[in-house]
């Protein structure tokens, strides 16, 4: 029986349904959560220890980044990621593994134009779409408010 | 109670998140420069503070914070220095998370070796 790409694509919807849907939303959330948690029990050791809110968030920050770019280094983070799909991208800890694991994966292409580059693969567009969008609220803010 | 709401809002950014990728074609990339883009305009219309205060880690921790971190950064230093505040409030705000990123991705990167390739 011959069957086009269209007819096997409709087979294939057909045979995976919602569930798996059902499936990789929950381990998003428990990962996600989970991370975020941990988060937040840094915040409050940060705070404990004296600092204010916007510097506990900070040292949260680096901290995070460190703890993903050492599971990245060994291999580890991505095994969470086949498990945690968005849960363990969309956190900060999966920034860091994106800008982490292109450095190492490009190495061979020297430190100049293989991890100084590469790094910002995915980084990169974050980077400048993110200051792009908060560069037009200045302006905004000026003309409007200030 | 915070820990539950920080595990609750991260918790569904990142089903937001996992619904993309199931549904749509957008790469990693896109996704993450999406969430960035989205924290900078939820900070700017004042949405993402209420849901800061609320869930802490959980909102700060995504990558919607980090946006959100920009949107506050560049609305503290046009009160203070005017425009020049749109174009230096955003990076300094987020200039420890941004610089720790560079200096660890280069230190793995200098130190340990890439995959095999299967």
């Amino acid at each position: 029986m011959q069957i086009t790409n269209k007819e096997y694509g409709e087979i294939v919807k057909l045979r995976s349904p919602n569930t798996k849907v059902a499936v990789t939303c929950t381990k998003a959330f428990l990962f996600g959560g989970i991370i975020c948690t941990i988060g937040e029990g840094f915040n409050n050791l940060y705070g404990f220890l004296g600092a204010d809110t916007k510097t506990a968030g900070t040292l949260t920050a680096v901290t995070l980044i460190f703890i993903a770019a050492l599971l990245t280094a060994f291999k580890l983070y991505h095994r969470m990621a086949r498990h945690g799909g968005a849960g363990t991208l969309v956190p900060i800890t999966g920034f860091a593994n994106a800008v982490v694991s292109s450095g190492i994966e490009y190495k061979s292409e020297g430190y100049v134009m293989g991890i100084g580059s590469k790094m910002f693969l995915i980084a990169g567009p974050v980077l400048v779409y993110s200051v792009l969008t908060s560069v037009v609220y200045g302006i905004i803010l000026r003309l409007t408010i200030y | 109670m915070e820990y539950l709401w920080a595990f609750v809002v991260g918790g569904l950014l990142c089903v937001v998140g996992q619904l993309l990728i199931d549904y749509t074609k957008l790469t990693t990339a896109r996704i993450l420069t999406l969430f960035a883009v989205l924290g900078v305009i939820l900070g700017a219309v004042g949405v993402y503070t209420p849901l800061v205060e609320l869930a802490g880690a959980g909102a700060t921790v995504p990558l919607t914070g980090f946006g959100y971190l920009l949107a506050e950064g560049v609305k503290t230093a046009v009160a203070e220095q005017g425009l020049l505040g749109a174009l230096t409030g955003g990076l300094t705000a987020a200039s420890g998370g941004i610089a720790a990123v560079i200096i660890f991705a280069l230190l793995a990167g200098v130190i340990f070796k890439p995959a095999d390739r299967q």
